[in-house]
């Protein structure tokens, strides 16, 4: 498979953070969600991949080029959606589109036309008028008019409401059909990525705790709930986080380590992403 | 052909999937030749991960009951009669298995289990 976005090792430190040697790759394709609680470093990585900041050490390439040397090239089949507002608020949305639509070499002014449509933003209007949920509309149409083969999507879904969500998920699943997409998306909404997601990448601490298709990591670990009676020393070790009251305990365990379990009446469960992210923050 | 994806379900969503294909290829409602929807298109439709289509496809093309040909697509292998009807015994055997499980967990006796498959064979 062709790697669209190849993170090697790549580091870099601020004061009172450190982004921690991380590597993942995405394939040509297929969607990622890129999830982390927040202060994880989710968007201190978005912002290296887009070469917004300076990397201490490693190496990013986007469709095989470096993303510092090739920038211009990359970013012109790059559509991204950041977290706050780069828009000239004073402009209209139809002004403010004159000014992006030359940067990109494959703008297509139908296409955008067809999403303010479906998006419902009137040309005439100004951005700072918007709301927060329409101007990430906004984006998202600036992002999907000039063909780009990645989508870099930094927490999309946060101002928007769950008919939207679902709307975009639609919106997202379209734009893979072609398989030549792929899309990276980050979120601490993680029912978002429940279903669209192929591949889940968690950071955590500035450190990449795991990066693996979603499937196999939700068959890798379980729920376990029962009593805390049962919880001993060698128990507790066992498992990656537990949370207790007077009724009892729920914990995420590695699917092979249930059998410390079978001695015992408990209730197994399959996972949420939610849950994955909440147990193995190591912030219970 | 009709696919129903149950969040409340143990089973994960590929083996739904490849389950559901799989009984529908065994009662001959999806022939041998006939084109199934890509794994991109299946897997908008059914609001999942491409990579979740891709798995059931890959699990039923390993147990000969679907094919891909390059560039066309996915479509449903020529399937054997004695194939079929093996797969056919294996699912009576399973649930027999089950129904002997429970009778045991009852206390039943094999004469008395017996006698119950008589009486649902009249």
């Amino acid at each position: 498979m062709t790697k669209i976005l190849e993170i090697n090792g790549v580091s870099k430190e601020f004061k009172g953070f450190k982004l921690d040697n991380i590597t993942f790759t995405l394939d040509k394709g297929y969607i990622m969600g890129f999830i982390g609680p927040n202060g994880a470093g989710k968007t201190t990585t978005i912002r290296l991949i887009m070469n917004l900041l300076k990397k201490d050490s490693g190496e990013i390439k986007i469709f095989g080029m470096d993303n510092v040397t090739d920038e211009v090239p990359i970013k012109d089949r790059i559509g991204f959606v950041y977290e706050e507002n780069y828009f000239y608020e004073h402009l209209t949305v139809n002004k403010m589109k004159e000014i992006i639509a030359p940067f990109y070499s494959r703008w297509d002014d139908n296409k955008f036309n067809e999403y303010c449509g479906k998006f419902e933003l009137t040309p005439k209007k100004k951005i700072r008028d918007l709301s927060k949920g329409t101007k990430m509309k906004f984006s998202l149409a600036i992002a999907l008019s000039h063909n780009a083969e990645l989508l870099i999507l930094d927490e999309p879904t946060s101002g928007l409401d769950p008919v939207f969500r679902d709307k975009l998920m639609d919106i997202l699943r379209e734009e893979i059909q072609d398989e030549n997409k792929s899309i990276i998306f980050s979120t601490h909404i993680t029912s978002d990525l429940e279903k669209i997601a192929d591949y889940i990448t968690f950071i955590n601490n500035g450190r990449i705790v795991f990066s693996n298709q979603k499937d196999i990591l939700l068959e890798n670990y379980k729920i376990i709930k029962g009593d805390t009676g049962i919880l001993t020393e060698e128990i507790r070790k066992e498992l990656l986080g537990i949370k207790e009251n007077k009724f009892g305990f729920e914990a995420l365990c590695d699917y092979e380590k249930q059998s410390i379990f079978s001695k015992f009446e408990v209730m197994t469960e399959k996972p949420s992403l939610e849950q994955m992210m909440v147990y193995l923050s190591g912030k219970l | 052909m009709k696919i129903i994806i149950r969040n409340s379900s143990p089973d994960p969503i590929y083996k739904q999937i490849s389950d559901q294909l799989r009984g529908m290829i065994i009662t001959g409602e999806l022939k041998s030749g006939e084109a199934l929807p890509s794994i991109r298109n299946l897997a908008r439709d059914l609001r999942i991960s491409v990579i979740t289509t891709k798995r059931s496809y890959e699990d039923l093309e390993r147990e000969g009951f679907l094919e891909t040909v390059g560039g066309k697509g996915t479509f449903v292998a020529p399937q054997n009669r004695e194939f079929i009807k093996e797969q056919k015994l294996k699912i009576i055997e399973a649930k027999l298995f089950e129904a002997v499980d429970e009778a045991r967990m009852l206390g039943l006796k094999k004469n008395e289990l017996k006698e119950m498959l008589d009486a649902l064979y009249e």
